[in-house]
């Protein structure tokens, strides 16, 4: 294996994202229009019937899946896949995009995210059962195993999760297509009624409808899009055993963010993250996933994330501001955009255009998600030329 | 000889005190009169794999070859208890199964006929469980008088505790208890009536029927376990009969509640559970008739150890005292969405999960030892191929590694704690706790698990094993 094989291969010269929210009134295809064509006229895409060659989607759970992005943006006569990999979905979308620019074949590929969660009735995340295991247990009670061990072990608490949640609600106002635009206090978060234990409302992702998408071409072509293109240096997917299952673990860790870590960081060739990430977007699920990512990718050491939390190293104003558009917690959680989503909010950061919630000088920019029990964990690094 | 070999009981853990049935602000004292009640996960068939369990601690499961399941109240109309029992109880494929219901009198039945088969030499070691969780309409006299609970006892040729000496049964046809097809309350006539021609009556002639063929009295008997539907009339068939108070089995009221076709057999296994070698004891039971049985205990009895027993749990209690809660319990409340509509677990998933999910197997790889949970293919350490033994993990204990209180997922008695739980051994299992309050949910606390409704998706029970602390011995 050749870990340097797409660095610097594939830039993205176009993002787009759609206004996320509990869109009523929108369809799929009314959002994945809005990222699309927004991502189009960010690249000055003005024929993409013409210039798009193929389309990588990605929804965990969608109507119609690949059609719902044909029939909406019109993209006939060509490739269009789509990848279902838990919360890194949107991030293995970009990743087979990135693929398909880096063996030659393609010039230019859209990725899209999207899912419609709110089509269905209930708020939260509804549940299919299948075998009699499976329920009820809910994503939050997932989530949350890791939690009794860790505070024990580290000393952590209910309180530093709090704070990462008045953290990415801060930071969610200052994004213009966030969901939630309110700030809350150590202490609205401490009361908020109980979801499962340690996560209180706040502690809680916003789950939301939304769409985002991405341009992607060739690094020699990219040029002939935009100078301040942004160009690829590492996407890696990693599975870990289900932590309801592994004889092994240790429920100090979600193991398959170590494991992506590992990858992206040999591909990017980073030796020491912490120094050489200006920006990161982290799947904050839930404020305990935000907190055991700033130790699973080796942004510190394991145990001292609330030693990190209390000085504001991850805030928008610290050493390595992380959720700088708010995160899964404010500006929504339609999971299979949700990695694209992220990828918008770094590509804008590396230009410099995110105005009120700029990290100034940031040149290399790090994206996380990680889904399922959860198991599957993907990281794509951006950085500019 | 043909008796019991060995006997368990089973009473759940929560207690209603019956000044807090009807709700409204009634003063509710601490020690009042209350009766036992099944968690919102429990059932006639989870309570019966509760008390054979006790009945079978230290048998080798494979001695067992029949199972006979007695309730009134079986949560399928089609579909028989007795092997569901079977397979949680991880009892052997070619075990006669067999339910009996219908009556309160299906219990002594049961125990008749499992002694019949043991004569006529088609079985050797039949457990007899009985098991009743009735409900009474909200605010009635019987959801005042009803009670949850079961009995389980071994009936073998083998090593006899307890012989059975004789029996004497009455079969008679009056409407005084009844239940019908979709209605999920006991009815009953006038109690007068109920107990005059009814129980009184039928009682005292089943049991002189018994007397007469044994030459025998009433005040023979060392102990009676006497079933009634409630104090007075359980006096008066006493008196009757010439039985006196120190030969009856407290009957429990006030403690337990009338428990179906698991009231006589409790009674009899409490009585067990300070029985002698030469005791003889009197068992009576009721419904459509009467039955009565004549046992003789051995001095086998003392190796009957290590049972938990009616005395254990009716010590183990903690009180609801919240009757919304109770009717939550029972499914007795009104909801904005009607349970169970959906089609529910695959039946395909469930045969394939059988033996995982109820006999409660976990996987050992034959290579490098490690224990896993569910059934792998490949092992998670050393990933050999399908080089498995299957162990049953239901009768080892545990401890908790990791555990969260959830508030969003669907329970009658939020929150559902959900832990990660390590079975001795090393398979770790994702599993709800059950009886137990969140106060006391520790890390590396010791459970050990417990058959259980894990929900009614589909309309149907479905059953998975949960775990629970480890309570004290009784005192």
């Amino acid at each position: 294996m050749n870990p340097e094989a797409i660095r610097d291969k594939v830039a993205v010269v176009g993002a787009g994202c759609c206004k996320f929210g509990e869109n009523w009134d929108k369809s799929p295809e009314d959002m994945i229009v809005e990222a699309a064509f927004d991502a189009y006229e960010d690249a000055g895409i003005e024929a993409p019937q013409q210039q798009i060659e193929a389309a990588f989607c990605g929804a965990v759970y969608p109507n119609r899946g690949t059609a719902e992005v044909a029939d909406g943006l019109k993209l006939y006569d060509r490739p269009i896949s789509m990848v279902q990999n838990y919360c890194a979905t949107g991030t293995d979308a970009f990743r087979f995009g990135v693929f398909g620019i880096a063996s030659g074949l393609y010039d230019t590929v859209l990725v899209v995210g999207f899912d419609k969660p709110k089509d269905r009735g209930v708020s939260g995340p509804s549940i299919a059962t299948t075998g009699v295991r499976d329920l009820p247990m809910t994503p939050a009670g997932w989530f949350s195993l890791c939690a009794a061990r860790y505070f024990e072990t580290y000393g952590a608490g209910r309180e530093d999760l709090a704070k990462i949640a008045v953290k990415n609600h801060h930071n969610g106002t200052l994004a213009p297509k966030s969901m939630l635009k309110r700030e809350i206090t150590v202490e609205d978060a401490l009361n908020a009624r109980m979801i499962s234990w340690p996560f209180g409302l706040y502690d809680c992702a916003a789950q939301s409808d939304g769409a985002a998408a991405a341009i992607l071409t060739r690094a020699d072509l990219a040029k002939n899009f935009r100078d301040d293109y942004v160009l690829v240096k590492a996407i890696a997917i990693a599975l870990g055993a289900n932590p309801q299952a592994d004889p092994d673990f240790d429920f100090l860790r979600w193991k398959p963010t170590v494991y992506a870590a590992k990858q992206a960081y040999a591909q990017a060739g980073i030796s020491d993250p912490f120094k050489e990430i200006d920006v990161a977007q982290v799947h904050d699920c839930f404020t305990l996933t935000e907190l055991l990512t700033y130790e699973d990718l080796g942004f510190c050491e394991k145990g001292s994330a609330k030693d990190h939390i209390a000085s504001g190293t991850f805030d928008l104003k610290g050493e390595l501001p992380v959720n700088t558009d708010g995160g899964l917690k404010t500006f929504g959680h339609p999971t299979g955009a949700t990695g694209v989503r992220m990828i918008y909010e770094n590509y804008k950061q590396l230009q410099g255009k995110a105005d009120a919630r700029q990290v100034p000088g940031a040149n290399v920019a790090l994206s996380h998600n990680i889904g399922g029990a959860p198991q599957a964990c993907g990281i794509a690094i951006l950085a500019n030329p | 000889m043909v008796g019991i070999h060995s006997y368990g009981a089973y009473i759940p853990m929560w207690r209603m005190p019956l000044a807090a049935l009807g709700g409204g602000a009634r003063k509710i004292p601490d020690n009042g009169p209350e009766k036992a009640v099944a968690n919102y996960d429990e059932d006639a068939i989870t309570m019966a794999v509760a008390a054979a369990t006790d009945c079978l601690e230290g048998i080798d499961r494979q001695s067992v070859d029949g199972v006979i399941f007695s309730s009134t109240t079986y949560p399928y109309k089609e579909k028989q208890g007795a092997s569901i029992i079977a397979k949680a109880l991880d009892l052997r494929r070619d075990v006669q199964t067999a339910d009996l219901g219908g009556s309160l009198r299906a219990s002594a039945g049961a125990l008749r006929v499992a002694a019949d088969t043991v004569r006529a030499g088609s079985a050797h070691c039949v457990l007899v469980i009985a098991s009743d969780c009735r409900i009474g309409a909200p605010r009635s006299g019987i959801e005042r008088n009803v009670g949850d609970g079961a009995a389980a006892f071994l009936i073998s040729d083998n090593e006899v505790a307890v012989s059975l000496e004789g029996t004497h049964a009455i079969s008679d046809e009056i409407l005084d208890v009844w239940r019908t097809e979709g209605d999920p309350f006991v009815h009953s006539w006038e109690d007068r009536f109920v107990v005059e021609h009814g129980y009184s009556d039928r009682t005292v002639e089943a049991v002189r029927g018994l007397c007469e063929k044994l030459d025998a009295n009433p005040g023979d008997f060392t102990r009676v376990a006497l079933y009634a539907p409630d104090a007075r009339s359980h006096g008066g068939v006493a008196k009757s009969l010439g039985i006196s108070k120190e030969a009856l089995v407290d009957p429990l009221f006030g403690r337990l509640g009338n428990a179906g076709v698991a009231f006589a057999p409790l009674l009899l296994a409490q009585a067990l559970e300070s029985a002698r070698s030469g005791d003889r004891i009197l068992m009576a039971s009721y419904g459509d008739g009467a039955e009565a049985l004549s046992f003789a205990v051995t001095d086998r009895i003392e190796k009957i150890q290590n049972r938990r027993g009616v005395a254990w749990h009716l010590t183990r209690k903690s009180s609801l005292r919240d009757y919304d809660m109770y009717l939550r319990f029972r499914q007795l409340d009104t909801k904005e969405w009607e349970a169970g509509t959906n089609s529910g677990i695959s039946a395909t998933i469930h045969f394939r999960d059988r033996d995982e999910d109820l006999s409660f197997r976990g996987h050992q790889c034959r290579q490098c030892s490690t224990m896993q949970y569910p059934f792998q293919r490949v092992c998670f350490r050393c990933y050999a191929r399908d080089d498995f033994d299957e162990v049953r993990l239901a009768d080892r204990k545990g401890s908790v590694k990791s555990f969260s209180f959830d508030f969003f997922a669907g329970s009658p008695n939020p929150p559902l704690v959900a832990t990660m739980t390590e079975v001795d051994g090393g398979s770790r299992v994702y599993l709800q706790m059950t009886d137990c309050s969140p106060k006391e949910v520790k890390l590396d606390m010791p459970v050990e698990f417990t058959f259980r409704k894990i929900h009614e998706i589909g309309g149907k029970p479905n059953y998975f094993w949960k775990c629970t602390p480890i309570r004290e011995e009784a005192q």
